[in-house]
């Protein structure tokens, strides 16, 4: 891929490729099965996983990018595009949906005016998809980066929103 | 510390241990886990901080522990030697709790679990603990999962130690079949059986690999053991690697997990540190080590060819069956992959005997089952009951039945590969078989408990969205046969369906289930095919009224 493709928004953020080196010297003789731990420190890192690191991946392993991105989109964790400074994870269990988690995220939308998989414009909220958090006794419940916000109402979940 | 070089080391070190601990203190016990969601940390903090304003350290300590299972009232705490258990425990509680409780042995009646306004302090008189039976859970929330001695002194390691001083590997291979253990991921297969296939495939290395990718919402079982007791996992590995012939071991973690992540990395060190991992454990010419691998977020992952391929750093689809992993697996060569809880289970098997593991449970299924019990009932929490136990007495008595005036209407079990139970069969004595008769599956565990407020249309609809977004898309009946039928039953929810839906419904979920690759196809038409078997009527009623008000509609999630 030439460098040409990578897309605006990541251009005006500039990327520093620092982090991503003192990440892969780690891995002076990469294996196939170093992608998935490589990409979620690249993806902790900066947040998502930036195009040009992913070059430098395929430069360091010898993985085809075009391997490197069957993984990426395969798995609902990593990102393509820059995310939002907290990511709000909506539990979607069975316990939270007979609960009310469709009306929470009903809210989420009508508050921050996303749908799951989108970030906000002013990129404070990346509202990411989640099948289960396995805290079925909060239920609804729903995490905000590593906190978690249980027996939520919909007036405790715009309350919750708007102190960030 | 220095490493056990032989099993007399480590009863040495175990002697030691028991002569630093000190019967005379006052232990609280605080969930630091589950309950972290709802403020244990600060409640844990108002502790230490205040034992240090009293000076009481030399009276009272504090435990982290894992889960304690009514997780309905969390946070909770547990205070020994009395057996006092509190619940919804706020950091303003904690010098209250100091003063009245530790130094003056007043019970605070706020804090204690109360059915029908009755309060009830001590942890024995609790109906919720009552009916279970802990051989999984027996450390968790008894102990702190950061710390290996006190997994040592609750005979820690004692059953590896066992195994590698007087066994052989085919003694533990014949234990775990004669113990009646099944695999607890969902199957029901029996685990020594799998051992005995490993340990004779043909192959220089062998992996054994626990899966750890509980994606079924509404378990967390697995979550409670890893963070709760790791060491037990660890133990329960090393004696299948000692088994098998394996000297590589990989523990895959769902990656919403992080504190079992965390405890896990502390638990390995430790256990390396001791020499109970690593070179020639415990001075024998056994060797194991053991890393961890974090899943990305893929339901399909806990199929088990689909999470080699997720090890090996491929998208993780499933390929088909033969070859089984027991002969052709991770890399090429013969894997054991086995489920947490299992592990979990064979070290109480080989220090008790699989005589003492086959007394508890029916014919076909031995031992105890966890339960993570969620949804509309009162105790939401984690249960440990024998096999054979009946719905009733999990959901009425230890889960204290429905809130309000609702009643009960059903229980989900096997989540999006299982099914619902009605009343009906409340007193079915649950095992792998009897569940399956009445179309659901024991599955990872979970059981959800429906009030009759529950429209089962919808939650029929609800797991065929889960399943229709977690297919891998690599087979064709799977991809397309649950995204036609979610098709159909979101038609039906939004009160648009045909007569001839229902029909249309049975065909597709035939097909899927007979041409599916693996698992998550073949069974996600279960909860399909139960709420049809069971709730007709709600179905027929609205494709009959299709006038009238449709079922609330969630917004299709938008896939990145």
């Amino acid at each position: 891929m030439h460098k040409n493709v990578t897309s605006t928004k990541e251009n005006a953020l500039a990327i520093d490729l620092t982090k991503c080196h003192t990440i892969l010297s780690k891995y002076n003789q990469a294996t196939p099965a170093d992608l998935i731990p490589i990409l979620q420190q690249i993806q902790n890192a900066y947040g998502y996983l930036p195009q040009s690191a992913l070059e430098e991946i395929t430069a360091r392993t010898r993985i085809p990018l075009s391997k490197i991105y069957g993984v990426i989109t395969f798995y609902s964790q990593f990102s393509l595009e820059p995310r939002g400074k907290h990511t709000i994870k909506v539990c979607t269990g069975t316990a939270c949906h007979i609960k009310g988690a469709p009306d929470i995220k009903k809210k989420i939308t009508e508050v921050l005016h996303i749908h799951e998989g989108e970030t906000s414009q002013d990129y404070k909220f990346t509202y990411d998809p989640v099948a289960c958090l396995g805290t079925c006794f909060l239920a609804p419940v729903m995490m905000i980066d590593n906190r978690y916000y249980g027996k939520l109402t919909v007036e405790k979940t715009e309350t919750i929103l708007k102190s960030y | 510390m220095e490493k056990l070089k032989n099993p007399d080391d480590l009863k040495k070190y175990r002697k030691s241990l028991e002569s630093k601990h000190r019967p005379d203190i006052v232990r609280i016990f605080i969930c630091t886990t589950g309950c972290r969601a709802l403020g244990a940390d600060e409640v844990c903090k108002a502790f230490k901080s205040e034992i240090e304003k009293q000076s009481l350290k030399d009276k009272v300590e504090i435990v982290d522990t894992g889960c304690q299972g009514l997780c309905a009232r969390a946070p909770v705490l547990t205070i020994e030697p009395m057996g006092i258990f509190y619940g919804r425990v706020t950091e303003t509680d904690v010098p209250e709790i100091i003063s009245r409780t530790i130094l003056k042995g007043e019970i605070i009646e706020r804090l204690c679990y109360a059915e029908a306004g009755k309060k009830t302090p001590y942890i024995r008189d609790i109906p919720f603990y009552g009916k279970q039976k802990k051989i999984v859970l027996r450390n968790c929330g008894m102990v702190d999962p950061k710390s290996i001695n006190e997994y040592i002194l609750r005979d820690g390691y004692a059953a590896i130690s066992k195994a590698l001083s007087g066994m052989t590997p085919d003694d533990v291979v014949n234990e775990i079949k004669n113990s009646g253990l099944r695999g607890r991921g969902g199957a029901g297969f029996p685990t020594g059986n799998k051992w005995e296939f490993v340990k004779k495939a043909v192959g220089d290395v062998k992996y054994l690999v626990c899966n750890g990718d509980e994606g079924d919402p509404g378990a967390f079982m697995d979550r409670a053991v890893l963070e709760g007791d790791p060491h037990s996992v660890i133990e329960g590995m090393l004696v299948g690697a000692y088994a098998i012939g394996s000297k590589k071991g990989i523990v895959y973690v769902r990656a919403e997990y992080p504190i079992a992540v965390e405890h896990l990395n502390i638990a390995i060190q430790q256990a390396k540190s001791l020499g109970l991992l690593g070179e020639n454990i415990l001075g024998t010419s056994f060797s194991f080590d053991l890393e961890i691998k974090m899943g990305a977020g893929a339901f399909v992952c806990g199929e088990e060819t689909a999470l080699i391929a997720s090890i090996e750093g491929k998208r993780g689809m499933p390929r088909p069956r033969p070859p089984f992993p027991a002969t052709s697996g991770l890399w090429g060569k013969p894997t054991n992959i086995n489920n947490v809880e299992t592990f979990a289970n064979v070290p109480i098997i080989i220090l008790k005997g699989s005589e003492f593991y086959k007394a508890i449970g029916t014919d076909t299924s031995k031992g105890t089952k966890i339960f993570a019990l969620a949804g509309n009932v009162k105790n939401t929490g984690l249960v440990e009951v024998p096999m054979g136990t009946t719905l009733r007495e999990i959901v009425f008595d230890i889960g204290g039945g429905i809130p309000g005036r609702k009643k009960f209407k059903a229980a989900q079990m096997g989540g999006p590969s299982g099914g619902c139970v009605p009343a009906q069969h409340l007193d079915l004595p649950i095992d792998y078989e009897t569940v399956k008769e009445v179309g659901a599956i024991m599955g990872s565990g979970g059981l959800i408990v429906m009030d009759d407020s529950t429209s089962m249309v919808d939650i029929a609809r609800y797991f065929m969205e889960f399943c229709q977004e977690e297919s891998c898309g690599k087979c064709v009946p799977c991809r397309i046969g649950t995204k036609r039928m979610l098709d159909i039953l979101t038609r039906i929810t939004k009160g648009q369906g045909k007569k001839e839906d229902i029909d249309l419904l049975k065909e597709l979920a035939e097909v899927t289930k007979s041409a599916s690759l693996c698992g998550l196809g073949q069974t996600a038409a279960n909860p399909v095919l139960s709420t049809i078997r069971y709730y007709l009527s709600e179905y027929e009623e609205l494709i009959n009224k299709k006038d009238t008000q449709s079922l609330p509609q969630e917004s299709p999630a938008t896939q990145p």
